[in-house]
């Protein structure tokens, strides 16, 4: 039994953010940091590993730099790492993507006791779509936005959060599970973990470890194979400045509720 | 013949899938009805619902309130509750032998589930959590002259985009605008050489507009066996508590970081405040992560889209990711010490003050104005 977690390196969207004056985001100044829905699912495969004894793999789609990352789970407990990186992957989609890894974690090899992990979405692109269509593309049930896991012989019983409550789902490995940031609260690298990191087996997959499986080919994969496009990206005007009122006391809150009052606010 | 997504002259018609959640529809089925009753006009076409469930006839009817012209009602034991398999399987063998153009999602844990899944069976391109659609031009770039810095000049050209190295027009693609890096940008995305565009649409965004269709239903055959899911749902569970209703209130009192020296007074201001303007309490993010409050009350990129009559903003500095979330409030007021907050750049009126000591007295000016009338 083993398990594979999909993580993905993000530019940090919830410092400082720089845009080109295109319209497009202006990565190279910003820091990078690992997605955190993707750190709730490496805290559930590792929290599994320390119940059972199960290897963790982390795979993940990026430039060079993303091996980094890698390491960096390593140091938390991660086994080994996959860095799938290509010039051909480059501008994929969601679907392009998913298979592009899709391919890669087939060609490590799923074996029927294993699961995989994903983050429930990106904060780059907020689409909560690589997960499902790695699943689909791997032919693997899935459960998405998992509140708790709980693992017994082949079956998994997932608390699937809903907007007004939840369900529970029972499901069979192999397959595909994504986590939100109320699974679990993730754990911070080790002192002796972050040694260990650099003697861990790290595998590179890149187009021509790829290029002969079925899912891989020039039409399913970067920016050619996929099927959607931006059509124009741009961002949103500022809106004017408002009223500042003056001072903080009565006299201020009653001239507020004067403006709401007039302007049949309230 | 096989299905071919990219025989794009095969596809017709604007579809919706209309969730359903223990025979009751959700409210954003009846938004994406009308948003994609406003698409089917623009494309000259039929405007049909999808709708799967467990004896749901009677709930189709209602669909026609809002412009539907048919649903495609699929019923069986095994579609009662929702499970990724059996609808994914139905959804995606509708889609292959009917051929919609356009297929629209709620952007709900459930389309977000579904809406990927299908996308890659059909080998079609797919737009999360969009918030702005349009078909015909003009409209789009009416839209993009009010909400995006773009010059107008650039807007003007718009009309081609090269594909393969092909000039593409995208008269008849869908545009689907949506917020990425956390509301610091947006991008209007299309799905040009395959069919059908499928999108989900972010809750309480689109607008529902009344208008009456004599609605058809119709209940196309189709294969479903216990052995095509792989999954079980052994119990579906409401919460408890009764879930604050922030995208159908008015008003507004969100809370943030703020009430930190004092969380549990800074709540109670903001529901007596909330109380006294008719309207519910909503709050940042790092509330919710702190545990202060929880996380049906949240505003903003990760949270709920609002906007209502009035938003006010107590103690909340106003990140991106907020702003994201109620910046188009019809009327912003917020509450904060710090004069440099982010949040006044949005705010209609600003207090720059502790909020422990102006709500209070806000609270007794609101009550004081209203009695006054």
């Amino acid at each position: 039994m083993k398990i594979l977690v999909t993580v993905k390196q993000v530019p940090d969207t919830s410092g400082k953010v720089a845009v080109n004056p295109d319209g497009t985001l202006d990565r190279a100044s910003m820091q990078t940091i690992i997605n955190p829905d993707d750190m709730n699912a490496v805290e559930a495969a590792l929290a599994l590993k320390d119940e059972l004894g199960c290897k963790v793999v982390a795979f993940t789609m990026g430039p060079p730099p993303a091996e980094g990352m890698l390491r960096e789970l390593m140091a938390m407990g991660v086994d080994e790492g996959v860095l799938i990186t290509a010039r051909e992957f480059g501008g994929s989609d969601t679907y392009a993507t998913s298979q592009i890894i899709a391919a890669g974690i087939d060609t490590y090899g799923v074996e029927d006791d294993d699961i995989i992990l994903a983050g429930r979405q990106a904060i780059d692109g907020d689409t909560a779509q690589v997960g499902p269509q790695i699943a689909e593309k791997l032919h693997l049930p899935q459960v998405t936005y998992a509140g708790e896991i709980k693992k017994e012989g082949n079956t998994l019983t997932v608390k699937r959060m809903l907007e007004d409550g939840y369900m529970t789902v029972k499901v069979k490995t192999p397959c595909m599970i994504t986590c939100i940031k109320e699974l679990n609260q993730p754990r911070y690298l080790s002192v002796g973990g972050a040694f260990e990191a650099y003697s861990k087996p790290l595998v590179t997959m890149t187009y021509e470890t790829l290029k002969d499986h079925p899912l891989i080919d020039k039409s399913t994969i970067g920016l050619q194979g996929s099927p959607t496009n931006i059509l124009t990206s741009f961002t949103p005007p500022q809106k004017g400045a408002g009223m500042m009122l003056p001072g903080a006391d009565k006299e201020t809150t009653d001239q507020l509720a004067g403006i709401l009052a007039a302007k049949h606010i309230i | 013949m096989a299905f071919n997504s990219a025989d794009i002259a095969a596809f017709k018609n604007v579809w919706v899938f209309c969730e359903q959640r223990q025979g009751v529809m959700m409210p954003t089925t009846f938004e994406l009805i009308s948003e994609g009753r406003k698409l089917a006009n623009e494309l000259g076409v039929e405007l049909c619902g999808i709708l799967l469930g467990d004896n749901v006839d009677g709930i189709a009817a209602e669909l026609g309130e809002y412009g539907a012209d048919k649903v495609y009602v699929y019923n069986s034991p095994l579609l009662k509750n929702y499970t990724t398999d059996a609808y994914t399987k139905v959804i995606v063998e509708a889609v292959e032998e009917i051929k919609p153009e356009v297929l629209l999602f709620g952007a709900s844990n459930i389309g977000r589930d579904l809406a990927p899944r299908c996308a890659a069976r059909l080998h079609t391109g797919l737009c999360a959590d969009c918030t702005h659609l349009d078909i015909d031009m003009p409209n789009y770039k009416g839209f993009l002259k009010e909400a995006s810095t773009l010059p107008e000049e650039r807007i003007d050209k718009l009309g081609t985009v090269m594909i393969n190295r092909e000039p593409h027009p995208v008269d008849r693609d869908l545009k689907m605008t949506r917020p990425a890096f956390g509301g610091h940008l947006m991008a209007s995305i299309i799905c040009p050489r395959f069919r059908p565009a499928m999108a989900t649409v972010r809750p309480g965004v689109m607008k529902r507009r009344l208008c009456k269709k004599d609605v058809e239903i119709l209940h196309p055959e189709f294969n479903l066996t216990a052995a095509d899911i792989q999954t079980e749902v052994t119990e579906v569970v409401k919460a408890a508590k009764k879930l604050v209703d922030l995208i159908g209130a008015d008003f507004i009192v969100s809370v943030g970081r703020g009430i930190s020296k004092d969380v549990e007074g800074g709540i109670k201001l903001a529901e007596e405040l909330a109380e006294v303007l008719g309207g519910v309490v909503g709050s940042s993010r790092a509330c919710v992560d702190a545990g202060w409050i929880t996380a049906d009350h949240q505003v903003g990129q990760t949270g709920k889209t609002v906007h209502p009559k009035v938003y006010v903003a107590l103690g909340i500095s106003g990140a991106i990711q907020h702003k994201a979330g109620m910046q188009d409030s019809e009327c912003i007021i917020a509450v904060n010490k710090n004069e440099t907050a982010p949040i006044f750049e949005v705010a209609d009126y600003g207090i720059v003050g502790d909020l422990f000591k102006v709500v209070p007295e806000l609270i007794e000016s609101i009550k004081a104005a209203k009695a006054a009338k």
